[in-house]
């Protein structure tokens, strides 16, 4: 009778975090503009504070020779200022190629690099994509992990980014 | 502009760089944060009076393009100002009669320090009509630093009723000033200024101070300056806090405002400064000091003059 109890409690505060899940949707929207270059994206958790926790994505031209596409990684400049600068890249499993026009779907599990050691608190999924010859922008999407619940957020950009949606499964 | 003034103020330009009168000397570089592999920067040097426009004289450095040398005219007697033009040199030399060209000091010398600490030789150098430019390939990852600092005695005095000036090496001071000198005040000058500029992560080594004349000791690296936040520095005089010590600091762009903008802020009694920044953008900061405290003789006066350009990044 006790180990009946005690097997499914353990399972209770020990799983939500392995089995729970983050779906981020990253809309880049068509733009009518003369010259168009795929955006520079980076995607990471912060705390309330802004204080970087871990990077979840990061787009930009890995492919150019000599790593030249880094050079403009500093145009993400808040990433940059929060993490960028520090990395040694590209990262595995984070430098990634610039994406197209289109929503792009990311999904990290509870057991992923970047979630498994992350302690229960309030966070904000961080999107910020920067343009050649076009703009910046910034959104923050709030959460608290783990999630309890299933949960959907999301934010609305006004001009480089798209709707950015997070999903949230227990 | 007659050109015995024009380059009477050059030779101006070229002799006090670094004094906070009249007008502003700076360099301007054209970033300060970079990321990728192989960056490199490109740098302005000019002395002018609104910022950041090189539109009055290029800033004269020891091994960028080629010095300007006045054409051999008399000495002239006043400056742009009206004011007494202040000479380095000799006796005998500037502002004696019988006409000897204007004597000058040596151009300031750049010093480029990389990451690590080694000295970096600046490249594609430059003297245009209004600008000196250079480039500098930043091979290292971290901070790097710019800086132009000299330092030596100026000394006035009356012979015959006529103001005379010196400047020099204060080993040349008997030599070339009468000892007995009517009036005679000697003053001590110290002048830096510097800019930093980082690749990758910001690093502290080419912080450390000197411990000589005026100088910056940031709290907050200047490469990690943002708009709405706090930044904290703090300057030091010969190595010690410079307390009650006025900042000045002047956001670039004024061709397009009317004010100067200018922020002014003191230094608390451990000699530091905290600045909110109103706005993103190149700021000049200057700090200008004068005393007569603690000076030996023959000095009368100390004086010491510090500025950066420090770039603030929008959040």
């Amino acid at each position: 009778m006790r180990k009946r109890l005690l097997l499914p409690l353990c399972s209770l505060l020990a799983a939500p975090a392995f089995a729970a899940e983050l779906q981020i949707g990253v809309e880049i929207p068509r733009l009518e503009v003369a010259e168009y270059h795929r955006p520079y994206v980076a995607i990471w958790l912060e705390k309330p504070d802004q204080q970087h926790v871990a990077d979840l994505a990061v787009w930009y031209d890995l492919k150019m020779k000599d790593k030249e596409g880094e050079k403009w990684l500093k145009d993400l400049r808040q990433w940059w200022r929060r993490s960028g600068r520090g990395l040694e890249l590209p990262v595995d499993g984070v430098s990634g190629a610039t994406r197209a026009v289109g929503t792009h779907n990311l999904t990290f599990g509870g057991d992923s690099a970047q979630l498994k050691n992350l302690p229960a608190g309030e966070y904000s999924l961080v999107v910020e994509a920067a343009r050649e010859v076009g703009g910046r922008e910034l959104l923050r999407v709030p959460f608290a992990w783990p999630p309890r619940q299933a949960e959907q957020h999301q934010a609305q950009g006004k001009s480089e980014l798209g709707t950015v949606t997070l999903q949230l499964k227990p | 502009m007659k050109p015995i003034f024009k380059w009477t103020a050059l030779a101006l330009a070229a002799c006090l760089p670094l004094s906070a009168h009249a007008h502003r000397v700076w360099m301007l570089p054209s970033a300060t944060v970079l990321s990728g592999e192989d960056p490199w920067i490109t740098v302005d040097a000019a002395v002018s009076n609104n910022l950041f426009y090189f539109d009055h004289f290029p800033l004269q450095l020891e091994g960028i393009g080629k010095p300007q040398l006045p054409p051999s005219a008399p000495a002239p007697q006043s400056g742009p100002d009206g004011k007494p033009a202040a000479q380095a040199g000799q006796p005998g030399g500037p502002g004696a009669p019988g006409g000897q060209p204007p004597m000058r000091r040596p151009p300031n010398k750049l010093l480029v320090l990389a990451p690590d600490g080694s000295e970096v030789k600046p490249e594609n150098g430059n003297r245009g009509r209004y600008r000196s430019t250079f480039d500098v390939h930043l091979t290292q990852k971290g901070t790097y630093k710019l800086a132009v600092a000299n330092s030596g005695l100026m000394a006035s005095w009356k012979e015959n009723g006529q103001p005379r000036r010196w400047m020099g090496k204060a080993e040349d001071l008997d030599k070339d000033v009468p000892a007995k000198a009517e009036d005679l005040k000697v003053v001590q000058t110290s002048n830096r200024m510097e800019v930093f500029v980082t690749s990758g992560k910001p690093t502290d080594t080419v912080l450390k101070p000197t411990n000589q004349g005026l100088e910056l000791v940031p709290v907050t690296h200047p490469n990690d300056l943002v708009a709405g936040e706090a930044a904290e520095f703090g300057f030091l005089l010969d190595g010690k806090p410079a307390k009650d010590l006025e900042i000045t600091l002047i956001p670039g762009g004024n061709r397009y405002r009317d004010e100067t903008g200018e922020i002014k802020a003191k230094t608390d009694a451990q000699g530091k400064v905290s600045i909110t920044w109103p706005s993103a953008g190149m700021y000049w900061l200057e700090a200008e000091l004068s005393s007569t405290e603690g000076v030996a003789k023959p000095v009368t006066e100390r004086r010491a003059v510090y500025s950066a350009t420090l770039e603030v990044l929008t959040p």
